[in-house]
């Protein structure tokens, strides 16, 4: 028989909180993280505002020399695997050797090459610190995970923009289903705000300018919406084999029952036409979780709040559920509240998802006011909705045209 | 401050450790845990801090507290 999947810990840092409750909490609440900049001076860039992780001291969290020894986007992993491995209970109810490590990044250490960079250009290469490429590579997140909760098994990140944690979810669940492993730290992190960082995605006119109104810059499917708002933090989930989970006792928030994975081959940047290949993605995961377009509750919405996401996805939700089903199926994007964290977008996004399952609450697009041309769905503005639901799905698309979607089960004890 | 204290503090900074185990005799790698990298950081750390280039030949022999503080010492730092 088919293995299931659930999920026994999930952890969060992030604009919106500290933890995954407290995310969870201020995101139902529509409380926003989004102010003005100050991790780097905002003066020159065209959007200055973003969803900064407040007052993060990596020695709340770790010892001395690691926390010299690691960029914030890996800090951001520690701190969110540690949550979701604390919370699990798996420590000393696991061979080492069957718990893997899949944390995905969009872009890795930006802030160390940076630093480092300038190093080399003012004082010369030879005092570039020795921890360079340790520290900067986009895997390292993974492995010094790894390192932290003594996990020998499969260990690995996924790199695909905004849709890397997305992945990171994806093919967790399939290794647990194949067997190659019991259980995994899954999801990602980011910490893009840097001068480069910023800059690059002001340069491609991507983000909010916004910046006199910074708690309403996040907007999707609004007809005011001008972009999306950068953010950064660190998600992950202990996905577990629902056997072993259940022989240990484990508690279980939700059971991820599928995935669909596509590519659009269209365009570096922008979606497909109608959202064809996120339509398929919705489409897959349903088919690999064995539930029909009537079964979903739910779609917690990729909704970065940009002009081009929210009119194709929409389009995509619509081929993919089809018309009729598509306009009674409650959508959100809680990047209203937390903008976009890229890497840590789609576990985060599959932590709200699994929080809605489990308590029967759906998470508002809390900023939207005035639904824009061709934003027809019930989106679930303002204000949280209570909602008793089975199955739901969560979406992330990324730069490169990589689409993921997770398909997410209630789990009511069988 | 002394040269004493200045190299203990950078050995704080640099390797993590409480400042009773940067003892004169502690030895970098088995008693304050640095690996080559660590060293080969300490060792910048060193050249930062104290206006010089070490060698690599150099480096290699300063294996404890003591070795570093008699090297720097020998270099007429300590005015």
């Amino acid at each position: 028989m088919q293995k299931r999947v659930v999920i026994t810990g999930a952890g969060v840092i992030g604009p919106i909180g500290k933890t995954a409750s407290e995310n969870w909490k201020n995101a139902i609440s529509g409380i926003c993280g989004i102010r003005r900049m100050t991790i780097v001076n905002p003066e020159d860039f065209t959007s200055q505002i973003a969803g900064e992780v407040k007052d993060f001291d990596p020695l709340d969290y770790l010892d001395r020399k690691v926390a010299k020894r690691t960029d914030r986007y890996t800090q951001f992993a520690m701190v969110a695997a540690r949550e979701a491995f604390a919370e699990s209970g798996i420590e000393n109810n696991i061979d080492p050797t069957r718990l893997g490590v899949i944390i995905g990044s969009g872009i890795g250490g930006i802030t160390t090459l940076e630093r480092e960079h300038k190093v080399a250009l003012e004082r010369g290469v030879s005092r570039i610190n020795p921890f360079f490429c340790p520290m900067m590579i986009g895997n390292i997140a993974a492995g010094r995970v790894g390192i932290d909760v003594g996990a020998k098994g499969l260990n690995f990140s996924t790199v695909t923009a905004c849709a890397s944690s997305g992945h990171a979810i994806a093919i967790a669940v399939d290794m647990i289903k194949l067997g190659r492993v019991d259980a995994i730290l899954a999801g990602g992190s980011e910490a893009p705000l840097t001068l480069t960082g910023v800059g690059g995605f002001c340069q491609l006119k991507a983000l909010s300018t916004r910046n006199d109104d910074p708690q309403t810059a996040s907007r999707p499917f609004d007809r005011d919406r001008d972009g999306f708002v950068l953010s950064e933090g660190g998600a992950v989930i202990m996905l577990e084999e629902l056997d072993h989970a259940v022989k240990r006792g484990a508690g279980i928030i939700a059971e991820v029952s599928g995935s669909g994975m596509t590519c659009d081959a269209f365009h570096i940047t922008a979606p497909a036409e109608n959202g064809e290949g996120s339509a398929r993605a919705m489409k897959l995961a349903m088919q690999d979780a064995g539930i029909e377009p009537e079964d979903v509750g739910y779609i917690n919405a990729h909704g970065t709040s940009t002009l081009l996401n929210d009119i194709n996805e929409t389009k995509a939700i619509i081929t993919a559920l089809g018309t009729a089903k598509a306009m009674r199926t409650p959508v959100s994007s809680t990047k209203s509240v937390t903008g976009h964290m890229l890497g840590a977008a789609g576990a985060i996004e599959a932590i709200f998802t699994a929080f809605a399952l489990r308590d029967g609450i759906l998470p508002p697009t809390a900023t939207l006011q005035n639904p824009g041309e061709g934003c027809v769905l019930d989106y679930v503005p303002g204000e949280a909705r209570k909602a008793d639901i089975m199955y739901a799905l969560s979406n992330s698309l990324g730069f490169g045209g990589h689409n993921v979607t997770i398909a997410l089960k209630k789990y009511s004890g069988k | 401050m002394s040269l004493e204290s200045r190299v203990t503090e950078i050995i704080i900074d640099k390797l993590g450790v409480k400042p009773e185990q940067v003892t004169v005799e502690a030895q970098f790698d088995t008693d304050l845990g640095a690996d080559s990298i660590d060293q080969y950081e300490l060792i910048m750390g060193f050249e930062d801090a104290f206006g010089l280039r070490i060698d690599e030949d150099e480096a290699t022999q300063l294996t404890t507290v003591g070795k570093v503080i008699e090297y720097l010492r020998a270099k007429d730092l300590d005015k």
